[in-house]
C-alpha cells in the first residue's frame, strides 16, 4: 500500500458567501444566505449567529433572520473568485490541487522544509492569502486530504503517523456521506474509530464500495493522490511604448509584432483564437477596450490587421476630433497617444492543422476571395465591407443583418416563424430613407385604415413628389404591432403592397396616419 | 493540388492556384471550363453563360417607370453564385439581401461595399482579383480610362465585370448589355391577390458574336411564370374588379382550388 501524503489544506470558510463579497460586493459581515433550489448551501457568521443553517428552505432561513441578504448559488462565480487565492498559494507552494471552490491541497514537504516547520509554513500562507487577496484562510496539515480537510475545520497540525488517532474522536457525520452516516448511527456507530474498527471484508459485503472507500478514510488511509492543477497559460501579450503612438504607421508597425508575438505564443501551446480582445491605455490615463469577433480562427496577418484597424480608428478619431468629456484640451495636447497595448486572444480552440477538402479545394478560392477583402478593408475601414445573414423578421429590411466582412455571422432576429411577414417574392431595393407620399382615394381624401385594419377606402391614386400617379393594384394591409412593451422601439404600422399603373410595384407603410414609401420591388 | 496545376495550360503555372468553380464541372460538358453557368431563362440571351473574363454590363428601360433591373441583376448573379461563384457588389447600398436570397444567391460567398465613395474604382480593381463577379454601381459618368483598366484588369484575372448603370447612363466597350425592355408585375388587382412575379423583356446587344440583338422574355421569379402559363395570366389591367368588396384573395384561393 502506498503512504498517505502529508498533505497541507488551505479552506476558506463559508466561500460561497465569501465569493458573493468578492465579486458581486455583498456585504458577508451582514447576515447572508447563499441559496441553492431554495435550500441555504453556505451563510455567513452573522446569519449563523441568527439561527440560519445549512439545508434550511428560504422561508425558514428568513424567519429565522428577517434582514437577511439571500444569494443565488453560482459555482462560476465561486470558482472565478478562488482564482486570486490560488495564485497567492502558488506563489508558495507547489503543485496545488484544486478540491473544490474555496478549497485547495498539496504536499507539505516542500512549503515545510523551506520555511523551517509546518506551523511556520502554514503562517506563511495564511499570512500571503490575506495580503494578496483579503481573503481569510484556515490551514490544516495532516495525512491524507480528508484528515488534512478536518484538521483545517479546527485549524490544527496532526503530528505525523497520529492521524488515525486524530480521526477516531471525529463523528461519522464528517464523512459527508448522509446516509451512511445515519445508517452507522443506527447500528450504534458513532465515531470514525469504531466505523474503522470493523471488519473491512464485511464493510465491503454489507455497505457497497463507496463505504468501503470511506472506511479507509476513517482509518487514515487516504492515499489518495493529488490532482494537480495546471496553472492556465498566460497568452496575452502587452507592449509598453516609450513614446506615446500617435501616428498611424508607428500603429501599424506596433501592431504587426505584437500580433506576431501572439500569434507565436499561441502556436507554442498548439492553440488559436476566433476572438481577439484589444485593450489600450492613452497617455492621458484612458483606457480603451474592443473585443473583434472572426468567422474562424485568426492567423497572425489577422491579428495585425484587426489591431491595426483598430489602432488606426482611434489614433484617427482621437484627431479628428477629441473625447467627449475632456474638449479642446485633450485635442492640443501634444502627449497624447497610446502607451501601453495589449492583446487578449479569446475563444481558444485548438489548432489541428489544415485539412484539405475531399474535392478540389474549395478554400483556395475561398482565400483568394478573403485575400482581395482584406485589401478593400485596408483602404476604405474594416466596417467597409459587409455580409448579409438572413434571419427572421416580418419587414424585408428586418430579415437580412448586414455584419461586417470576418465577423461572426449572426442574424439580429432568430428564423422561427414570423406570424404577418409579408409573402415573397421581397423587394430587392430597399430604400435607405423611406420617401414620404399620400394615398388619396377617389375623392382626394387620405386613406386610412379603420379600427378592424380594413383601409378606409379603396385607394386610387398615390402623390409623390413629382405628382400623382393612379393605383391599379394594391394587396393588404399587413397589420404589425411589434415591441409595443418597449416604447423605443415599439412597431406599430400597416404595410400595403401597391402597384402603380406606370408599371412600378411599391410597398407603402402607414404609421402615425403618414405614409412612406419604404421599399421597392425594382 | 500540385498534380491538378501541372495538367492546366501553360499560362496558369504562375497563378499556383486556381478557383475552385473551375475544376467543378456544370453539367454541360468541356466548353463551359471558361464560363459561369447563368439561369435557364437567360441562357437564350447568353448561349454560353457568363464567359469569364468579359464584360456584361445591365443597363436599365430607357421607360423611366418601368423597374426590374435590380432584379435582372440578381437573377443574372443567382446560378453562378450557387454553383459556388464569389460575388461580390460595389456601390449598391439599397440592395435587397432578402431578395437576393429569394432569387438564389448564396449570401455567404456574397460580399458589399455598400458605399465605396470616390475610391470605388480601386475597391472594385481589389475585388476583380479575388472575385468571380464583380458588380459595379458607379455613383456618377465613368471616364473611358477607367472602365477600360476594369475591363482589362478583368480579363487578365478572369473574372466577370457587371457594371449597373444608373438611368440614362450606358457602360461603352462592354461585350455585352442586357437592357429591359418592358415589364409588368403580374398577380395584384384591386384590393385581391399579390404581387406573384413578374414578366420582364430582355433584349441582349453586344459585340462580336453577340452583335446581333436578341431578345427575350423571362419570368422572375421562374415559379411565378408556371402559376401565370397553369392558370392564365392574371393581369392587372384585365382582371374585373371584385364583385364583393372584401374578398380579397380571390386568384390566390382558385389556385389552392384546382
Amino acid at each position: 500500500m502506498r503512504d498517505t501524503l502529508r498533505t497541507m489544506l488551505v479552506w476558506c470558510p463559508d466561500w460561497p458567501v465569501i465569493a458573493a463579497d468578492l465579486i458581486d460586493g455583498v456585504p458577508a459581515d451582514r447576515p447572508v444566505a447563499v441559496l441553492h433550489a431554495n435550500r441555504v448551501v453556505a451563510s455567513s457568521a452573522a446569519a449563523r449567529a441568527e439561527g440560519v443553517r445549512r439545508g434550511l428552505r428560504k422561508r425558514e432561513a428568513q424567519a429565522r433572520c428577517p434582514q437577511l441578504i439571500a444569494v443565488d448559488y453560482d459555482p462560476v462565480r465561486d470558482v472565478r473568485a478562488f482564482e486570486p487565492v490560488l495564485a497567492a498559494v502558488e506563489e508558495v507552494a507547489a503543485s496545488v490541487a484544486v478540491l473544490r471552490a474555496g478549497v485547495c491541497a498539496f504536499a507539505a514537504r516542500g512549503p515545510a522544509r523551506y520555511h523551517g516547520g509546518e506551523e511556520a509554513a502554514a503562517e506563511r500562507i495564511i499570512e500571503q492569502v490575506a495580503q494578496e487577496c483579503r481573503v481569510e484562510a484556515q490551514i490544516g496539515v495532516a495525512d491524507g486530504t480528508f484528515a488534512a480537510l478536518l484538521a483545517a475545520r479546527m485549524g490544527r497540525v496532526v503530528p505525523p503517523g497520529r492521524t488515525p488517532e486524530f480521526l477516531a474522536g471525529m463523528p461519522v457525520g464528517t464523512l459527508d456521506r448522509p446516509q451512511l452516516a445515519g445508517l452507522l448511527r443506527r447500528l450504534g456507530i458513532t465515531t470514525l474509530g469504531a466505523f474503522a474498527a470493523l471488519p473491512p471484508s464485511d464493510v465491503l459485503a454489507r455497505f457497497g464500495l463507496d463505504a468501503a472507500l470511506a472506511q479507509h478514510l476513517a482509518a487514515g488511509r487516504d492515499d489518495r493522490p493529488l490532482a494537480v492543477r495546471q496553472a492556465p497559460p498566460d497568452l496575452e501579450v502587452d507592449e509598453r511604448f516609450d513614446e506615446p503612438v500617435n501616428r498611424v504607421d508607428t500603429a501599424a508597425f506596433a501592431a504587426r509584432a505584437l500580433a506576431e508575438r501572439l500569434h507565436e505564443r499561441l502556436a507554442g501551446y498548439g492553440m488559436a483564437c476566433t476572438r481577439l480582445a484589444i485593450a489600450a491605455v492613452t497617455a492621458d490615463g484612458r483606457e480603451l477596450h474592443r473585443v473583434w469577433r472572426h468567422d474562424g480562427i485568426l492567423t497572425a496577418g489577422g491579428i495585425a490587421d484587426r489591431t491595426r484597424w483598430q489602432l488606426e480608428g482611434w489614433i484617427t478619431r482621437r484627431q479628428l476630433g477629441p473625447g467627449p468629456s475632456r474638449h479642446a484640451t485633450t485635442h492640443d495636447r501634444p502627449d497624447q497617444g497610446i502607451v501601453a497595448l495589449r492583446l487578449i486572444p479569446d475563444g481558444l480552440v485548438r489548432q489541428v492543422g489544415l485539412q484539405a477538402g475531399l474535392w478540389g479545394d474549395p478554400g483556395v478560392e475561398r482565400d483568394r476571395a478573403h485575400r482581395a477583402l482584406h485589401r478593400v478593408q485596408g483602404i476604405l475601414g474594416p466596417e467597409a465591407v459587409v455580409t448579409a445573414v438572413l434571419g427572421g423578421g416580418r419587414d424585408p429590411r428586418e430579415q437580412a443583418t448586414l455584419v461586417p466582412w470576418g465577423d461572426e455571422r449572426i442574424a439580429a432576429r432568430p428564423a422561427g416563424p414570423w406570424p404577418g411577414r409579408l409573402p415573397p417574392p421581397s423587394p430587392a431595393v430597399v430604400l435607405d430613407q423611406p420617401q414620404p407620399a399620400r394615398l388619396l382615394d377617389a375623392y382626394g381624401q387620405l386613406v386610412g385604415v379603420s379600427a378592424r385594419l380594413e383601409l378606409t377606402a379603396e385607394p386610387d391614386r398615390l402623390v409623390l413628389e413629382r405628382g400623382a400617379v393612379e393605383v391599379v393594384g394594391w394587396a393588404g394591409p399587413w397589420p404589425v404591432d411589434e415591441q409595443w412593451w418597449d416604447s423605443r422601439r415599439a412597431v406599430r404600422a400597416v404595410r400595403l403592397q401597391v402597384l402603380l399603373a406606370d408599371g412600378r410595384a411599391l410597398l407603402l407603410t402607414l404609421s402615425a396616419a403618414e405614409w412612406t414609401i419604404t421599399l421597392h420591388f425594382d | 493540388m500540385a498534380g491538378l496545376s501541372l495538367a492546366r495550360p501553360v499560362e496558369f503555372r504562375h497563378e499556383s492556384v486556381r478557383r475552385a468553380s473551375d475544376l467543378v464541372a456544370d453539367g454541360a460538358g468541356l466548353s463551359t471550363d471558361r464560363t459561369l453557368p447563368v439561369l435557364p431563362e437567360l441562357r437564350r440571351l447568353m448561349p454560353g453563360g457568363l464567359r469569364r473574363g468579359s464584360t456584361v454590363a445591365v443597363a436599365p428601360s430607357p421607360d423611366p417607370g418601368c423597374g426590374g433591373t435590380t432584379s435582372l441583376l440578381l437573377s443574372l448573379l443567382s446560378a453562378a453564385s450557387a454553383a459556388g461563384s464569389w460575388c461580390a457588389v460595389v456601390g449598391l447600398p439599397t440592395l435587397g439581401m432578402a431578395a437576393a436570397a429569394e432569387l438564389g444567391i448564396v449570401l455567404e460567398r456574397f460580399a458589399l461595399v455598400p458605399h465605396p465613395g470616390p475610391q470605388w474604382a480601386t475597391v472594385a480593381g481589389a475585388l476583380l482579383d479575388g472575385f468571380d463577379v464583380v458588380v459595379v454601381a458607379p455613383p456618377g459618368p465613368v471616364a473611358p480610362t477607367v472602365r477600360g483598366q476594369l475591363a482589362a484588369r478583368a480579363r487578365q484575372r478572369g473574372s466577370v465585370l457587371v457594371p449597373f448603370c444608373g438611368p440614362g447612363r450606358t457602360w461603352d466597350g462592354a461585350d455585352l448589355t442586357l437592357s429591359l425592355v418592358d415589364g409588368a408585375w403580374q398577380g395584384l388587382g384591386p384590393g385581391r391577390g399579390r404581387l406573384l412575379g413578374r414578366e420582364l423583356s430582355i433584349s441582349a446587344s453586344g459585340r462580336g458574336a453577340a452583335a446581333r440583338p436578341r431578345r427575350a422574355t423571362v419570368w422572375l421569379p421562374a415559379t411565378a411564370g408556371l402559376a401565370a402559363t397553369l392558370y392564365g395570366k392574371v393581369s392587372a389591367e384585365v382582371s374585373p374588379p371584385p364583385a364583393v368588396p372584401g374578398h380579397s384573395d380571390t386568384p390566390v384561393r382558385r389556385l389552392h382550388l384546382v
